[in-house]
């Protein structure tokens, strides 16, 4: 079993969290991977920086810039994972656009993640539907779990067409916006993570958008099986630096 | 047909929509709706009355006679410069409204570079009565300066795009950032043929009048429908897919595509995309790209905003690919000089996008009874002030 499934088999809420690979510091990345862990988080999204994300708000796009300028590449981060296994026992997850894993080469980005020790990807810019047809075999072959994102606007055949083909969670995009959005988490999205419970998929649901405190991060976790951190805690290393993660984290629990 | 868009989105190995599910929902609809829309009867005579009640069109295919002379060949501009609002890019906003329109929605977000495009969406929202909000970057918004004056005359919204090099691959980015935000009531009105599956089909097919029209104005002068050659800037080329696009699947008609240099191939300060790209995915496209050895997007340069973007349009890549076309580029100082040689043997300041495309001239030998079409895709009155400043005017 894959280490993301035994995390979601255990009785627990899950905390996880995102960072840009090579922020504040090229070399950060180990350092802050250890201190996630110490300080109980479930799983951790290990963010490759591309120079024109999307799908990301000003955050991420900063620290996906300064990341860059830094140095960070993915050879580079294959290099700071190199031992990863060594220490680090939760699941770690990859998340990264579509065009750097393709200049790389998406089989020897398979399997240089098998042979670290990474868990799953998420690549926002990747449909099912060219998965499923390109890329689906490549990943199961080196055991690496494809994480979808769903929004409220996507529709239940879709989320089905999703589910079927997940093996770990679903990211639950919790309104219809890009990272570190500050709209509120609206009534809408607690009927749609009360639709989405209906449905009774395969598999559980983990929401990510907006999740920045105590409150959001309670209300979320009691409609889903957990919740994912991310331009909050790229906001508080940039001010605080990363020697006081813990302090971040005890703001969630 | 070999040059038309599969089921998939793809032109070859080009094309497709590889975007993030936020926006797959919007995609989705535009997909399922464009061409039942665009084909039907109703928008079909709303469209053609507008492009000629309002937008001016047929636009003339002026024959060039000092040019010609000059140049001992037959030379003819389709003056898509003569358009309202001063180049083609109204012919696809006009296009897009409707369709708009007629999927309900409320508010329409665009990016732009030169301003051409924004001003011809600021247009037709002022024109329909709906909400505009256009991304701009912020460099380019100091050197467009007329253009943004336009659009706010419109009644536009103008954002600054503040990423990366603050040029018009940012104002993509945040156009569609917006879009992701909004999902619901807003259409974007992408400017070029770029970007996800449909807009490249889509946008070619709205441009395609201008091809439509060649064909008829040419049967009318030189008693056969098709040139020689065909010739037009790149930026993303919409306006160069426009004027292809009746003769793609016509192999005696040559087809010519001219990209930015900027200060040469060879600078680091270039646009030639199809010259320094690679294959790769950007804006929900896979297609020619300028990139690092990491696939990180660079930053392209050219003196002329509208051609200032680091891809190409996925048609393009598979005429490249394919070898229908032939790309050529050409730098700064060669357009500028372009832009000052077209205004005085023809009396027509081109944009500086648009006289890119007369360098071929210098490089190329024609035959006598040889017919070319330019597309003079724009004028030059937004340039001016890179023109005074460059001839010291
Ligand atoms: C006059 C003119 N020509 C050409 C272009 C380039 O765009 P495209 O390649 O889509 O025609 C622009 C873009 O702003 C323009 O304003």
């Amino acid at each position: 079993m894959n280490r993301i499934q035994k995390k979601l088999k255990e009785d627990k809420k899950i905390l996880s969290v995102y960072f840009t690979a090579g922020f504040p510091k090229l070399d950060d990345t180990k350092k802050i991977i250890s201190r996630l862990e110490k300080h109980n988080v479930d799983l951790i999204e290990v963010g490759i920086p591309f120079s024109d994300p999307l799908a990301d708000g000003e955050t991420i796009q900063k620290s996906s810039k300064k990341a860059i300028e830094n140095g960070m590449t993915i050879r580079t981060l294959f290099s700071q994972l190199k031992d990863l296994r060594k220490k680090v026992k939760i699941p770690v997850i990859l998340m990264g656009y579509l065009n750097p894993i393709i200049q790389f080469g998406i089989e020897k980005f398979c399997v240089k993640s098998k042979e670290i020790g990474i868990d799953g990807l998420i690549i926002p810019d990747l449909p099912v539907e060219i998965y499923i047809e390109e890329y689906k075999s490549l990943f199961n072959k080196n055991n690496l779990l494809n994480i979808f994102l769903i929004t409220p606007q996507t529709s239940e055949e879709r989320i089905k067409l999703i589910d079927k083909n997940s093996k770990g969670f679903i990211y639950m995009v919790s309104s219809s916006s890009i990272t570190g959005s500050k709209k509120n988490l609206e009534d809408n999205s607690f009927k749609y993570f009360d639709k989405i419970s209906n449905m009774n998929l395969n598999n559980p649901s983990i929401v990510g958008f907006g999740i920045s405190n105590r409150e959001t991060y309670q209300k979320v976790i009691e409609k889903s099986k957990g919740a994912i951190v991310g331009s909050a805690f790229i906001n508080f290393i940039e001010q605080n630096g990363i020697e006081c993660i813990g302090k971040f984290i005890k703001k969630f629990r | 047909m070999k040059y038309k868009v599969d089921e998939k989105g793809f032109y070859g190995n080009f094309g497709g929509a590889y975007i993030p599910e936020m926006l797959y929902p919007n995609i989705d609809e535009l997909k399922r709706n464009y061409l039942k829309i665009i084909n039907s009867e109703n928008f079909r005579k709303d469209f053609e009355k507008l492009l000629s009640e309002y937008v001016g069109r047929p636009t003339p295919l002026y024959f060039a006679e000092r040019l010609s002379k000059k140049y001992n060949t037959k030379i003819y501009l389709k003056r898509e410069d003569l358009c309202h609002t001063g180049a083609h890019k109204i012919n696809n906003t006009i296009g897009q409204i409707l369709l708009a329109k007629n999927l309900n929605k409320k508010r329409i977000i665009a990016e732009t570079g030169a301003g051409q495009h924004g001003v011809a969406t600021a247009t037709v929202c002022a024109l329909m009565g709906i909400d505009c909000v256009i991304y701009m970057g912020e460099v380019d918004i100091k050197r467009q300066a007329p253009n943004v004056a336009r659009m706010k005359m419109l009644g536009a919204q103008v954002r600054d795009a503040k990423s990366g090099s603050k040029t018009l691959k940012d104002a993509t980015n945040e156009a569609m950032r917006d879009w992701i935000n909004n999902p619901v009531d807003t259409h974007y009105i992408i400017g070029s043929v770029v970007g996800p599956h449909p807009y490249p089909d889509m946008v070619t097919r709205l441009q395609a009048v201008i091809s439509k029209e060649v064909k008829t104005q040419l049967l009318e002068k030189e008693g056969r429908d098709y040139p020689d050659y065909l010739i037009a800037c790149v930026g993303g080329g919409s306006n160069a897919a426009g004027l292809y696009y009746h003769y793609l699947n016509n192999e005696k008609v040559k087809i010519i595509a001219v990209e930015a240099a900027g200060k040469g191939i060879n600078s680091g300060e270039s646009a030639a995309t199809i010259k320094l790209g690679k294959i790769g995915i950007m804006h929900g496209s896979k297609t020619l790209l300028m990139q690092n050895d990491d696939g990180q997007i660079i930053e392209p340069y050219s003196i002329s905003a509208g051609l200032d973007y680091p891809g190409i349009g996925p048609l393009h890549s598979h005429l490249y690919e394919t070898e229908r076309a032939k790309f050529v580029s050409v730098n700064d100082s060669e357009a500028m000089d372009w832009g000052l040689a077209l205004s005085q043997i023809e009396g027509i300041i081109p944009a500086i996008e648009t006289a890119h495309a007369f360098s071929i001239l210098d490089t190329m030998a024609f035959k006598k009874d040889d017919i070319l079409v330019f597309n003079c895709s724009g004028r030059g009155d937004k340039d001016l002030e890179t023109y005074i400043k460059y001839f010291k005017l």
